[in-house]
């Protein structure tokens, strides 16, 4: 225990304008070690790698590098400093030769110019440091993402001054570039260098890391060897709750419709390094859940059946119809809605009007020409601003200035509005405030007592077990299992994620 | 006075607001520097004078515009216009020979159609950048035109074909009647159809409309067919006008007053949500300008100077980023 700490974050605070980002959070790193650092989405990891690489300022606390304090303002002093981050997304030139991007804003110089000869030389003599063959006088776009990859990480690892940050940088590659990518790592651990690992995936944090950190709603959790703590421990500890404590909330109370007639069948459908085959079906007026930590298959699985990415295996039946080809016209067509998961990116259009927001997808169905008349589009816009209780002086105002709740409930309108048979609802009360959350969760149960089959996407198994009669769990881009009353409860579905499908069977395993 | 405020409120909010008012205040310049400006006269059964030749002459602009503000509603962008406008101006005339009139008009229209539809495949289907896309037309436009024409300037004398430039109606040049009726379909077509609501929604988000089940592709396709037509019909009226077609010279640089009276007329260059009415006050604002510049007997050297002068002054009038640093820098003072 008495290894060097290289670098050691204490008592960070954070705010953003309405937001608590972090509040009091230490973290330290060891010299050559691997530090995992885990969280829920909206846990506050990436604020801290952002404070810790002077991306943001931070408001409280203390951030010292080798015992010396230090407070970067911008990414290029904490660079200077030694502190280097590999991103999510690989930011380099792909343009640029690989040698180019190694030293790009560095470039070693002869005479005021640039010494391509020493520059080739050491971008060679850094990547074969990482076991990495490629030929770097070619543009950087020669070679895949995980090369890029590595190229980003060979970077960092040159400019670094024994702390090396990556950012979830597996989450954009297969198996196999995966361990080759844990190999450098060990290698660089051995080396001496300090590693913070961000990472969704739980076996990946296993298998290579020697401590975990913990972060939940931007507070700190704890700090755990890695080999001490089991899989269902850490997932207990990044949602927060304890096994027992909702035993007694049961699903059992609630009524699964087991008579009514299949909507949605989905047979094998899957889509390769996306999702593994699937097999699904949804009855009238269910509610089926879908449960997974990010990165799971979830939101892909919805993108499929909506038919925004395109299937290349399986097959989709709807209403006993099998049906060839899937995109989102066709969809509409044949009943189904999605309120997608980023709701800014991909829901609303910021610069309509709500009554504009909530006609589109109606309008979009009936075509161009059967334009809805000015009142009629009022009167459907006032009907469900009072059925949704949207908070709005009127439907005239523009969709950029409500709430992130009525901006739900909006999308949600211009779903109903074309009477829909199935809604997907992806993530649909992330980011919104207590109220509106219990309320957009009531009415989702109110939508199914009408008849409307939904399927329910959260990271929030709070919110699933109360909405869903039945919950499919995934991990890994694979269905690990289902279940469905008495042992429909959110102990349960942590513990087949945490452990994956081994424990259980492979489908339908438990409660059915 | 409440009221009066909250008007204010309401018209500054208006993106209508800034080309009527640079307009007024370039009339109310003329009005007092050259009283003359507004002079008019009855000839021979016609209406002539300024007023009369700024709408005359801003007509093939007005409907250049039109057309640029689908595509700039798109955030896209269409620089091949006036080479699209000699091809069908060139076409025309060497139609002219052979064909009945309502033949080579047709033909005029369509060409501009095909080219439309040639800049939209670029650009919608196979994602090039607008303005890279519609360069290629931009620049092999001008030499279709001369393959058509042959190098020369084609002249006519067909008597029917030159009313359509120079002709009069009910005492007023005929080319404003066309772009009226070109103004009252764009019109028609984004109130009467869906088309207006699914081309800002598109322009908007595109992600969030392909969502909602709308097309963008065949949105943006449909945006640019109807901007080659406009060019095509602005290539006809140019060369009526003129009696010949100059494939060299027709529509040059037309694209540029064009975007600029878009931008003008309150739409954004990012797409979303767009302008008719404030198209046509800036194609008109634009106009009325040049007219002005020449009755104030500029220097021919110095009048790019002075419209380049009085259009910064007007953009930056209308910037919201430009008035609100201009409001804060003023209130910060007053805190000192």
């Amino acid at each position: 225990m008495d290894q060097k700490i290289v670098l050691e974050a204490s008592g960070i605070s954070k705010s953003f304008p309405g937001v608590k980002a972090l509040s009091n959070v230490s973290f330290a790193l060891r010299k050559g070690e691997i530090h995992a650092l885990m969280g829920e989405n909206g846990a506050g990891k990436s604020t801290l790698i952002k404070v810790l690489t002077g991306v943001h300022e931070r408001d409280e606390g203390e951030i010292r590098l080798s015992g010396r304090v230090i407070s970067p303002k911008s990414p290029q002093e904490a660079q200077a400093l030694g502190i280097s981050t590999v991103y999510q997304e690989v930011n380099l030139c792909p343009n640029l030769t690989v040698a180019e991007n190694i030293f790009i804003g560095r470039h070693p110089r002869k005479r005021g110019l640039i010494d391509w000869e020493t520059m080739n030389r050491e971008s060679e003599r850094l990547l074969d440091r990482l076991e990495l063959d490629v030929d770097v006088r070619q543009p950087l776009s020669h070679y895949s993402v995980a090369v890029q990859q590595m190229v980003a990480i060979a970077r960092a690892v040159d400019i670094s001054n024994g702390i090396l940050i990556l950012d979830e940088p597996t989450s954009s590659l297969d198996a196999s570039e995966v361990s080759s990518l844990f190999k450098v790592m060990r290698k660089l651990k051995q080396e001496g260098l300090g590693i913070v690992f961000v990472t969704h995936f739980l076996d990946q944090v296993y298998e290579v890391t020697d401590r975990i950190t913990v972060l939940r709603n931007g507070e700190y959790v704890g700090t755990y060897e890695t080999e001490q703590l089991t899989k269902t421990e850490l997932v207990s500890h990044m949602i927060g709750r304890e096994w027992n404590e909702t035993d007694a909330k049961a699903g059992a109370a609630k009524e699964i419709p087991t008579g009514g007639e299949i909507f949605l069948t989905a047979g094998s459908l899957g889509k390769r390094g996306s999702l593994h085959p699937i097999d699904l079906h949804i009855r009238k007026g269910e509610v089926l859940g879908l449960a997974g930590l990010l990165g799971s298959g979830r939101t892909e699985l919805a993108k499929l059946i909506f038919g925004i990415d395109k299937a290349d295996e399986g097959t989709l039946t709807i209403s006993g119809e099998q049906l060839a080809d899937m995109y989102p016209q066709k969809a509409i067509q044949k009943g189904l809605g999605f309120t997608p998961e980023d709701r800014k990116v991909a829901g609303i259009v910021g610069e309509l009007t709500i009554r504009e927001n909530i006609v589109l997808a109606l309008q979009a169905r009936k075509g161009l020409f059967s334009y809805i008349p000015l009142r009629k589009q009022k009167e459907i816009t006032q009907h469900y601003i009072d059925l949704l209780r949207i908070k709005t002086p009127s439907g005239e105002q523009k969709i950029d200035n409500l709430s992130g709740g009525n901006q739900q409930k909006v999308i949600l309108a211009r779903w109903l509005a074309t009477q829909p048979k199935l809604l997907i609802l992806d993530e649909p009360t992330r980011g919104i405030d207590v109220g509106s959350k219990a309320e957009i969760r009531k009415l989702i149960l109110d939508l199914a007592a009408t008849g409307i089959s939904i399927l329910i996407i959260s990271a929030e198994l709070e919110e699933i077990v109360q909405c869903a009669s039945r919950i499919i769990v995934l991990r890994d881009r694979i269905k690990i299992g289902e279940v469905s009353g008495e042992s429909m409860r959110e102990n349960v579905i942590m513990e087949m994620i945490a452990k994956g499908a081994e424990v259980y069977g492979d489908s339908d395993g438990i409660g059915a | 006075m409440a009221i009066l405020t909250a008007l204010a409120h309401r018209l500054v909010k208006q993106k209508l607001i800034w080309p009527l008012l640079a307009i007024a205040a370039l009339f109310l310049f003329n009005l007092i520097v050259i009283p003359e400006f507004y002079r008019m006269e009855w000839k021979d059964g016609h209406l002539y004078g300024n007023l009369i030749d700024i709408l005359k002459n801003g007509s093939p602009l007005i409907i250049i515009a039109i057309g640029m503000t689908l595509v700039i509603a798109k955030e896209g962008i269409d620089i091949s216009v006036g080479s699209v406008l000699a091809i069908s101006g060139a076409l025309a005339v060497m139609l002219l020979d052979s064909y009945p009139l309502w033949a080579v008009i047709g033909a005029g229209l369509t060409v501009g159609l095909l080219c439309g539809l040639w800049n939209g495949m670029l650009v919608a289907l196979l994602g090039i950048q607008p303005m890279v896309a519609t360069l290629i037309l931009l620049t092999i436009g001008r030499g279709i035109a001369q393959l058509i024409t042959g190098g020369q300037v084609l002249t006519t004398s067909d008597e029917a074909f030159q009313f359509i430039g120079k002709g009069h109606l009910l005492g007023l040049p005929f080319p404003i009647f066309i772009a009226l009726g070109v103004f009252l379909l764009t019109y028609l077509f984004k109130t009467r159809t869906a088309f207006g609501l699914f081309l800002e929604a598109a322009g908007g988000n595109k992600t969030a409309s392909a969502y909602a089940g709308i097309r963008p592709k065949v949105i943006f396709m449909t945006a640019y067919a109807i901007t080659g037509v406009c060019a095509g019909i602005a290539g006809i009226i140019i060369s009526s006008n003129v009696a010949s077609a100059d494939a060299n010279n027709a529509g040059l640089w037309i694209e540029l007053d064009a975007i600029l009276a878009v931008v003008i007329g309150g739409t954004s260059m990012r797409g979303g949500r767009f302008y008719l009415g404030g198209t046509i006050a800036g194609t008109l604002f634009i106009q009325a300008l040049t007219t002005s510049i020449y009755s104030l007997g500029v220097e021919p050297s110095s009048i790019l100077l002075v419209k380049a002068i009085v259009v910064i002054i007007v953009c930056l009038i209308q910037s919201d980023v430009f008035r609100q640093s201009f409001i804060l820098s003023k209130k910060k003072v007053a805190q000192r």
